[in-house]
């Protein structure tokens, strides 16, 4: 098992603001929204430095997501953000129809993504956004690891033309990948390879992944695990490569089971390539309030439940 | 003026004439609210708009117009065609398969003219918001038309956008409000009243002018002052009455023919009451 350190925690949504500044040098069409939430998206830097291309929205979401539609048709990069029960069930047809089917370029910056927003409970806790972004046509969905990966996945966003849903998270987590990664949109990324079970992970759930694989090592079990930070479009050659080598596949996401990465994944593997998989994932339910430990221990999203789907897994392969 | 208000009401006969071809033709859409709005949108696009029928996305430089209430496409359809964005022979091809001219408007098919898809209700102000901002981004002196339907100001992200409008004193934008006073289920006063629209837009801040819809020297001349009250710190609010089915005496004044097509028998009546000023398509 490949070896990984971190020196230092950190939100994936200061990774976010981070890039959002830096993104606000880079391109002058760079433009943010925001409703009523700047501190908790880490837009402050953003806004001092760029005053003139930021808009206040209010609590209004269902207007942002028209307004950032409005101001791509001469050629501005509009990025909104909110929660992410904000920025997709609340305001699902607005981005169906001004966004996605008018095809406008607009970032939708989701924070506070999952479980791990912790004590707000589940009236914020959104566990269906994976699913409602990737069924609209189009729609690029990306849940990067850490923030080293949400900062990058932001400056590449930027640069690519077409709507995108960039989740992220609360927490502080392991910073644990390259400061100066080249991210990729659609591009797997191999953490560690592997030959007896593949684990495919997205968002908080790739360091527990790591843990798990640790664990698995001292087990006697040689995990692959690979890092999916694009859910759409997904991809199918690295999984397949992957899943063709160790024979069975583990899904990890900070998601319902229904809608997520999971199923994804098992699209991919019922029309090409024929294998067993577990899901790691929230068993079709809301959430509630405790720390975000507790709920992820509760709801099994701990490296432990990763361990035991992938012996469970392993025993099923052919 | 680029035209008198007798050339600009003969173009609006055609328009008309138009609307109920595409919807008998294919025996869908919504012709009331398009012949209600027949002037309004005759004048816009020939004589108050200072755009391009070599049509950017982008419209930089030229005022940009967004339709709301995407269901009254018949007569945006028309009068694009009619002004030059695309041949006037297409609007044989509304509603039917691989047709650039959806039952409502999208970007989708990549029809010229439209910069938004609108239909499900309720949207279309705040896209023409943004839009406005952009333009005052790029220091573009040009303006931002709108028009909603009085029925969809049932939906609250309209009012998430008359409310950020005037605080954000986006005064290069002109919104027009269809005032026809009827929706799908009856008029708006028994389905869900709005009330003192007037006061209530007022109250949010906006510069509101009444005018009437259906009469094209008033209408012309409403959306000049209009114009004239832009770059003046407040957005503009054309409350404008029309009559739904205006110009054909059995559509006139009811719900009745929101979203129904007339048959055979009713379009050559309706016909015989507009006259062919530029040659059906």
């Amino acid at each position: 098992m490949k070896k990984y350190t971190y020196t230092e925690k950190k939100d994936t949504r200061s990774g976010f603001g981070a890039g959002l500044h830096e993104a606000g040098k880079r391109n002058e069409n760079v433009v943010a929204l925001c409703a009523d939430l700047v501190g908790s998206l880490k837009m402050d830097a953003f806004i001092k430095d760029f005053p003139e291309r930021f808009v206040q929205v209010g609590i209004a979401e269902a207007n942002m997501m028209g307004i950032a539609a409005g101001l791509t048709i001469n050629g501005k990069i509009p990025f909104t953000g909110t929660f992410a029960n904000f920025s997709t069930g609340r305001v699902y047809d607005q981005i169906r129809q001004s966004i996605a089917y008018s095809g406008k370029n607009v970032k939708i910056c989701a924070s506070h993504a999952g479980l791990t927003l912790g004590e707000d409970g589940a009236t914020h806790q959104i566990l269906e956004d994976i699913g409602l972004m990737k069924m609209l046509p189009g729609m690029v969905v990306i849940n990067p690891c850490d923030y080293n990966q949400t900062k990058a996945a932001t400056l590449a966003i930027m640069d690519y033309e077409g709507p995108v849903y960039l989740r992220f998270g609360r927490p502080v987590i392991p910073v644990f990948t390259p400061e100066d990664q080249k991210f990729e949109i659609g591009k797997a990324w191999m953490v560690n390879e592997g030959t007896d079970v593949t684990i495919i992970a997205t968002g908080h759930m790739v360091w527990r992944a790591i843990e798990a694989g640790e664990k698995l090592a001292e087990l006697g079990i040689d995990a692959e695990i690979i890092n999916i930070h694009t859910i759409k479009p997904l991809d199918e050659e690295a999984i397949l490569k992957s899943v063709k080598k160790t024979g069975c596949v583990v899904t990890c996401e900070e998601h319902n089971k229904y809608g997520g990465l999971g199923e994804s994944v098992a699209r991919l593997l019922t029309t090409e390539y024929l294998a067993p998989q577990e899901f790691v994932a929230v068993n079709d339910s809301f959430g509630e309030s405790a720390t975000p430990d507790q709920l992820m221990t509760k709801y099994k999203l701990d490296p432990a439940d990763i361990v035991a789907a992938a012996q469970k897994v392993m025993k099923r392969k052919k | 003026m680029k035209h008198t208000i007798s050339e600009l009401e003969d173009i609006a006969s055609q328009v008309r004439r138009d609307c109920l071809r595409m919807v008998h033709a294919v025996q869908s859409g919504h012709p009331g609210a398009s012949l209600g709005c027949a002037d309004f949108f005759t004048a816009l696009y020939f004589e108050v708009l200072n755009h391009n029928p070599k049509f950017t996305m982008a419209g930089a430089g030229e005022d940009l117009f967004f339709l709301s209430n995407g269901h009254i496409s018949p007569v945006w359809y028309s009068v694009l065609a009619r002004s030059g964005y695309f041949d006037v022979s297409e609007l044989a091809t509304f509603r039917k398969l691989d047709s650039r001219l959806q039952g409502h408007p999208t970007t989708h098919e990549g029809l010229p003219g439209v910069r938004i898809a609108s239909g499900s209700l309720g949207q279309g102000l705040s896209v023409a918001i943004g839009a406005a901002l952009a333009k005052k981004i790029d220091g573009d002196k040009s303006l931002v038309y709108a028009l909603m339907g009085d029925g969809e100001l049932q939906e609250g992200q309209n009012w998430e956008a008359l409310m950020f409008a005037p605080f954000h004193k986006v005064d290069n934008l002109i919104a027009s409000v269809d005032y026809n006073g009827q929706q799908i289920d009856g008029p708006t006063e028994k389905v869900l009243s709005l009330e003192n629209l007037q006061a209530k837009f007022e109250a949010f801040g906006w510069h509101v002018i009444t005018s009437d819809g259906n009469d094209m020297g008033e209408i012309t001349k409403a959306l000049h002052y209009a114009i004239s009250l832009t770059g003046k710190g407040k957005p503009i609010l054309n409350l404008m009455s029309t009559q739904m089915g205006y110009g054909v005496d059995f559509m006139v004044g009811t719900h009745k023919w929101h979203g129904a097509a007339p048959s055979d028998a009713q379009l050559e009546v309706a016909l015989g009451q507009l006259k062919e000023t530029a040659g059906d398509y």
